[in-house]
């Protein structure tokens, strides 16, 4: 059997979105994979993912062996474009499809590979992440989770956070400290492949700014991890978590495909500023509105044409790595201001919430401007990304 | 939610072309070997204010006619082609009336009658004369009161903002005729002494004169028709917005880097100053909206053709939208960076010696021109929403 060309398989895609998007399940569905705090919408999710990726929709172009479709990524591609258009849910596994698969994909031995990848796709073992602590956010090189190598076995204790999922979670990708005494604190750290579901681990649901659950912190009392779950070798933890942190923030492919949050796009904000009125006018014709409208329009603009200008190499010779580096601290940073801009266009209708009847969009663009949040601080905070930039792309001093 | 007409097909799209490639590195070159920081600071001092001998040498590599027509000695390409020529001058803040005499030939090729083209575009294209605009700024009145012999007009009144009026062969003047606007190709050998008074602008790489005139006659020949003068401006506004964008988005790179290399060298309490997050975090800021605006910009290079009324070019707004948010988006990075630039360099920045402080200057002067950021928004507002 010839592989489908991309036409034929964009046409298939289109196709089976039009018929099998769920309707309304009649309960609310989290904005992003760090908002699944109840179990109907866990389960709701994780049939969904598992549907599609049954049907060759995610993970097209992960190899066969591997339980992908073999494909190519533009296969891929033309899928997601299929279920944006059809505004299907997000897919909840999205530590596994986007930064674990890559992650062992790229670096993972056979027999990793082998265990994990088809499961992550089918969302038949959820994925988490463990990188931040309780005393240890920003600084993630200071990570103090204690692996101490007992025969076949690390033991860990210590503490995570911010773990999105971990209740539900069967595997996690762990930072930890392997060597105290290593001569920095970036040479002490190892990366794992850890089971969850094993005795001496315990999570705890943390409530977020939305008044929604989906992030737990999640402890170690002695649990017992076999040494055959570490990657990239004993000590070279941070290379690991760095390379992690790249696909995470989009400056490296090999992700499985869809989308795993919702966000404004350009013609939502702009949809909704021309629907509402403020004084009995269109909220455009206030000049003020306008100007800002069209700030957002701009820098929206700027972040999709960045996209495509990294393609030429002409045009990013003087800076090569700067569009890749600057990717995650602009969309987060731009969904936030588009989302409290969005507030600013309902005017009183802004003192709404989720929920409320007499809410614009049941609440919608509140909940996204407080979820926007999660990602101006989660993978790096602005101002760490800032810090990033600056040394590495413009060759500022660290910061200390 | 309800979905509102989709505008995304309106707006600009990324691309390069070989030309622009090939021009890109071939200006980066020159502007880089032509317009040194030393130099730029001898032709502050000089009065003309550029060298003839760089603009010769312009005038050999064939830029100032690369959107002149073949029949015309030019290379009949897009004007936008030259962006990356306009990007490197405003990396080097290169002095020159580069920009201003391409405008001038734009202006002709839209408005002027074939005889204009055919006697000024060739000697324009091959940078064997300089041309400028007056197109009328803010309290301009420059107006026909009679008419000559040939059926030419006697003008009078006070034109301002003429970049290198004093060394341009020709000036591209805009008066009114019996409440008519019109557009007539004045020759600068027949200024009567005394005409022309050097202003005193922001911008110290630049040279900008007032002109006034006492019945000076404009013959026939020179006059353009009344119909073409909407066109001919349209064009020039547009282009001049193109071409001072690209120089502005050079001029924020610079000023970065410039920075840049400070923060990496100065020295306080025990630390390079590059260290402390109160520089390092505004000046990534900076270049963050330089990145978008050179996106902007090379969108607006790209769709520029949908604009300028060439066969071929997509009968749509998105070439003007491109060009417009480019201009607005070159204003804000420039004059960020450029402000921020001062501010970091500390009591060195307050001197005349920092380069910072003619950036700012610089993004002053090409914000003014061909509308500025609020001017274009306001436009885009209309052309969106």
């Amino acid at each position: 059997m010839t592989d489908p060309t991309v036409e034929e398989f964009a046409r298939d895609a289109e196709a089976w979105f039009a018929e099998n998007t769920p309707a309304d399940p009649g309960f609310m569905l989290p904005l992003t994979f760090m908002e699944v705090g109840e179990d109907r919408q866990f389960d709701f999710l994780r049939d969904w993912q598992r549907k599609v990726y049954e049907a060759g929709f995610l993970g097209a172009a992960w190899p066969a062996e591997y339980g992908g479709g073999g494909l190519t990524d533009a296969h891929q591609k033309a899928a997601t474009r299929a279920m944006r258009n059809a505004k299907a849910p997000i897919f909840l596994n999205a530590i596994g499809l986007n930064w674990a698969g890559p992650l062992i994909l790229d670096t993972g031995n056979e027999a990793q590979k082998s265990a994990y990848l088809k499961n992550i796709l089918s969302a038949e073992d959820i994925w988490c992440q463990g990188f931040s602590e309780p005393d240890n956010g920003s600084d993630l090189g200071n990570a103090q989770l204690k692996a101490v190598r007992d025969g076949d076995d690390y033991v860990l204790d210590g503490s995570k956070i911010w773990t999105t999922q971990g209740n539900y979670a069967d595997h996690m990708i762990l930072l930890a400290r392997t060597d105290p005494d290593a001569p920095n604190k970036y040479a002490g750290l190892s990366f794992f492949l850890a089971p969850m579901k094993i005795p001496g681990i315990r999570t705890q649901k943390l409530q977020k700014l939305t008044g929604e659950y989906g992030f737990t912190q999640t402890f170690f009392e002695g649990a017992r991890i076999p040494a055959s779950t570490l990657i990239g070798g004993e000590g070279n933890g941070w290379k690991v978590a760095m390379r992690t942190l790249e696909y995470e923030r989009g400056a490296r492919g090999g992700q499985a495909g869809g989308y795993v949050s919702i966000s404004p796009d350009m013609m939502g904000v702009l949809d909704l500023a021309r629907q509402v009125e403020r004084d009995g006018a269109p909220a455009l014709d206030d000049p003020v509105l306008a100007d800002q409208m069209l700030d957002h329009l701009m820098d929206m603009h700027a972040l999709s044409l960045g996209n495509e200008r990294r393609r030429l190499a002409p045009l990013v010779e003087d800076h090569p790595t700067a569009l890749p580096m600057m990717a995650k601290l602009e969309f987060s940073e731009l969904f936030r201001a588009v989302s409290q801009f969005a507030l600013t266009l309902l005017g009183p209708k802004a003192a709404y919430y989720v929920g409320e009847p007499n809410s614009a969009d049941d609440g919608w663009w509140a909940r996204s401007y407080l979820n926007a949040f999660s990602a101006t601080i989660g993978g790096g905070t602005s101002q760490i990304q800032k810090n990033i930039i600056g040394e590495h792309v413009l060759g500022l001093p660290k910061t200390r | 939610m309800a979905s509102a007409p989709d505008i995304s097909d309106r707006l600009g799209r990324m691309g390069l072309s070989e030309e622009q490639a090939d021009l890109m590195r071939v200006a980066a070159e020159f502007c880089r070997e032509q317009s040194p920081p030393e130099r730029v600071r001898t032709l502050i001092d000089d009065e003309r204010g550029y060298d003839p001998a760089v603009w010769r040498q312009i005038g050999e590599l064939g830029w100032c006619g690369i959107a002149t027509p073949e029949e015309h000695g030019g290379a009949g390409l897009n004007l936008a082609e030259i962006v990356p020529v306009a990007e490197h001058m405003g990396r080097t803040m290169m002095a020159t009336p580069f920009l201003v005499s391409t405008l001038a030939a734009e202006a002709i090729l839209a408005g002027g009658t074939d005889a204009q083209k055919s006697h000024w575009l060739p000697r324009l294209a091959a940078g064997e004369i300089v041309g400028t605009l007056a197109l009328g700024e803010a309290g301009d009145q420059m107006t026909a009161l009679g008419t000559a012999e040939d059926g030419g007009a006697m003008v009078s009144g006070r034109a301002t903002l003429i970049e290198h009026a004093a060394a341009a062969d020709i000036i591209v003047l805009a008066f009114t005729q019996s409440g008519t606007a019109r557009l007539a190709i004045l020759e600068t050998e027949r200024l009567p002494e005394g005409a022309l008074r050097r202003e005193r602008i922001i911008d110290d790489t630049r040279r900008a004169y007032e002109l006034t005139l006492r019945t000076f006659e404009l013959p026939a020949a020179n006059l353009m028709p009344a119909e073409t003068v909407t066109a001919a401006r349209e064009r020039v506004e547009l282009a001049g917005a193109l071409l001072h964008a690209a120089d502005m988005v050079g001029g924020a790179f610079r000023v970065i880097d410039y920075t840049a290399d400070y923060l990496r060298t100065r020295t306080q309490f025990g630390k390079q100053i590059g260290s402390y997050q109160a520089l390092k975090h505004p000046l990534v800021d900076a270049f963050v909206g330089y990145e978008k605006a050179r996106s902007h910009l090379y969108a607006a290079a790209h769709s520029y053709g949908s604009a300028s009324g060439r066969p071929g070019a997509r009968n749509d707004m998105s070439g003007e939208i491109a060009v417009r948010m480019a201009k607005a988006q070159a204003e804000r990075a420039y004059a960020f960076a450029a402000d921020r630039a001062i501010q970091f360099h500390g009591g060195f920045g307050f001197t005349y010696d920092c380069d910072a402080g003619l950036h700012r200057r610089r993004a002053l002067w090409n914000a003014s021109r061909h509308g500025d950021a609020r001017a274009q928004k306001k436009k885009l507002a209309k052309l969106l929403f």
